[in-house]
């Protein structure tokens, strides 16, 4: 019974989302009983999943230790991305200079041999080779004030660098951020939620569409739609003339309202 | 002071934060399920049910959130919110009120904003402890499940249209190239009307056949429903043909061929030498036999002036 009403009807098959589709089956009479409807559907899906198995043991399976495995080809049914497509990092200013000089990257051992101690230190971390804090003794120079302390010194330029790298860290960042391509485990405070408060809260700026829009909506936001404003009429002259409708209308409404008033002046 | 920069203070935070970058390649998209105000127990029902049947990639929240209005310009920004928050890009939202009664809102975002929605009243629900079966024959957790879209009216209506790429990507599992063929459920959509598809969940039975090829065999133990679908929003056209694009594939490269002999060949293609426009070079021997003899003179010339002087 079922084999002439297969060889009619064509089911779509998606094998890469393992789907069947039947696009001639028509629903007729088979609403009238739940029971029956729930008999014919599963009746139908019997062969739709028939037709999948069809495809998929068709294929040539490999052996792994967890048993037949198939290789499934991509999806037909195309569905949407759930985030954008991952966009490449900016080079940082330090890799615009490097690239334009053509300085490369030299990688660093993780010791290095310290003449002083004469034992092998750690190139960053505690203990480690060049540490500002070392230094013993400093030589003055002729070019030395009397009051200047140089190891305060030392530590007053070792801040300002730091400063500086935290600077152009941020600088980087940013710019990667306009692009869209900030590392996700990274949050820009400018750009950060306030602590109570969701999306909405955030100050947006207004986009110039926004703003005409709004200023469309606000001009005939009188009860007369922004018809007899004069601004309105001054900016939208040409619409409105070429839709003769409404200005005859407004001619006419002229004109009542002049009646009236001549009336009431009258009387 | 805020810092400028924020950074997760503990690696695991770290980690799962990572987690949440944009890939190449997507498979797997996270459901949350939340409702609102009121909801009716059909629908908690329904609610825990879904919740079950996508344990591994869900997040259910049980609080009720009264200020989230889908289908209105400003209730979404919640919505919005908690799909930043847990990285989930599907959202079932489920509500119940004397116009809509038993309520659900599928929702998809992109990169966090609603993409479109699809509103759908459930009648005639059946949950999943209501049927009775071999437990032997129930569905694993995870395992990905067949489709079976019965009726023209999936082709026909917008709405069904809609709501059938909605229903697959909602229930159709992680995406993997390779399957092991250890098929056990099949989720069963026929369109009875054009706004209303008749959805059951079944587990399949691979009956020995005489073939390489089992026989079908469908069993129903899932939550049955009638999903009418009341109000839809489809996605903005530009952020649809956004979100479709695929990653691009690498470019083939060119003038490159593979010898079993000498590898990997390539042809140099040298331009034609116009001798006539070659400019010269700063190496030739009679310039700098010119330039020798020109610094000569004007050392000795120097010298004449210091003795002079």
């Amino acid at each position: 019974m079922t084999d002439p009403i297969a060889a009619t009807s064509n089911y779509e098959v998606d094998l890469g989302n393992l789907m069947a589709y039947d696009p001639s089956h028509h629903v007729t009479a088979a609403a009238s009983n739940r029971a029956e409807l729930r008999e014919a559907c599963l009746q139908k899906a019997t062969e739709l999943a028939q037709a999948v198995a069809d495809v998929l043991f068709a294929l040539s399976p490999n052996e792994d230790r967890d048993g037949p495995i198939v290789r499934l080809p991509p999806p037909a049914t195309r569905l949407p991305r759930e985030k954008h497509l991952p966009k490449p990092k900016p080079p940082t200013k330090w890799e615009q200079f490097a690239k334009m000089k053509g300085i490369t990257k030299h990688k660093k051992n993780k010791r290095e041999w310290d003449e002083q101690t004469k034992s092998w230190k750690r190139t960053y971390g505690y203990d480690r080779v060049n540490d500002d804090r070392d230094i013993p003794i400093i030589e003055a120079k002729a070019t030395d004030e009397p009051g200047v302390d140089p190891f305060a010194q030392r530590t007053e330029e070792k801040k300002k660098r730091v400063e500086k790298q935290e600077k152009n860290r941020l600088e980087n960042l940013k710019r990667a951020a306009k692009v869209g391509a900030l590392p996700s485990h990274i949050q820009l405070a400018a750009k950060a939620l306030p602590i109570t408060g969701i999306k909405a809260d955030l100050p947006k700026k207004s986009r110039k569409e926004d703003l005409e829009s709004v200023a469309g909506m606000a001009s005939t936001a009188t009860a007369s739609g922004g018809k007899f404003d004069e601004s309105y009429l001054v900016r939208n002259l040409q619409s409105i003339l070429a839709n003769i409708e409404s200005f005859s209308l407004w001619l006419k409404e002229k004109e009542l309202v002049a009646k009236r008033n001549s009336n009431m002046t009258k009387s | 002071m805020v810092a400028a920069i924020r950074v997760p203070k503990s690696q695991r935070a770290r980690r799962e934060l990572l987690k949440h970058a944009p890939k190449l390649v997507e498979t797997n998209k996270k459901t949350l399920i939340l409702h609102g105000t009121k909801t009716s127990a059909v629908l908690n029902s329904v609610l825990s049910d879904i919740y079950h049947l996508k344990r591994d990639n869900a997040v259910k929240y049980t609080k009720k959130n009264d200020n989230i209005r889908p289908f209105e310009s400003g209730g979404e920004t919640s919505l919005e919110f908690f799909s930043l928050k847990t990285d989930c890009s599907l959202i079932v939202y489920g509500s119940h009120s004397k116009k809509r009664p038993n309520n659900l809102v599928l929702g998809r975002t992109y990169d966090h904003h609603i993409y479109d929605l699809v509103e759908i009243g459930v009648e005639n629900y059946k949950s999943m402890e209501s049927f009775v079966y071999d437990k032997k024959l129930a569905p694993k957790l995870g395992s990905k499940p067949l489709f079976a879209f019965i009726g023209e009216h999936f082709e026909s209506a917008e709405e069904l249209k809609h709501l059938k790429e909605v229903l697959l990507d909602l229930f159709k599992g992680e995406v993997v190239e390779n399957l092991n063929l250890g098929v056990d459920r099949i989720y069963v959509c026929t369109a009875i009307s054009p706004t209303t598809v008749y959805m059951m969940h079944c587990a399949l039975r691979l009956k020995r056949s005489g073939t390489s090829i089992p026989r079908m065999e469908l069993v129903e133990v899932g939550p049955s429903m009638d999903l009418v679908v009341r109000r839809h929003r489809l996605p903005v056209e530009s952020l649809r043909k956004e979100a479709m694009k695929t990653a691009e594939h690498a470019k083939k490269l060119k003038n490159v061929m593979k010898d079993p002999i000498h590898g990997r060949l390539g042809k140099v293609y040298m331009p034609d030498q116009e001798v006539g426009k070659l400019t010269l070079s700063n190496d030739i021997k009679g310039l700098k036999r010119e330039r020798r003899e020109a610094k000569k003179n004007k050392e000795h010339s120097k010298k004449q002036k210091v003795n002079s002087e």
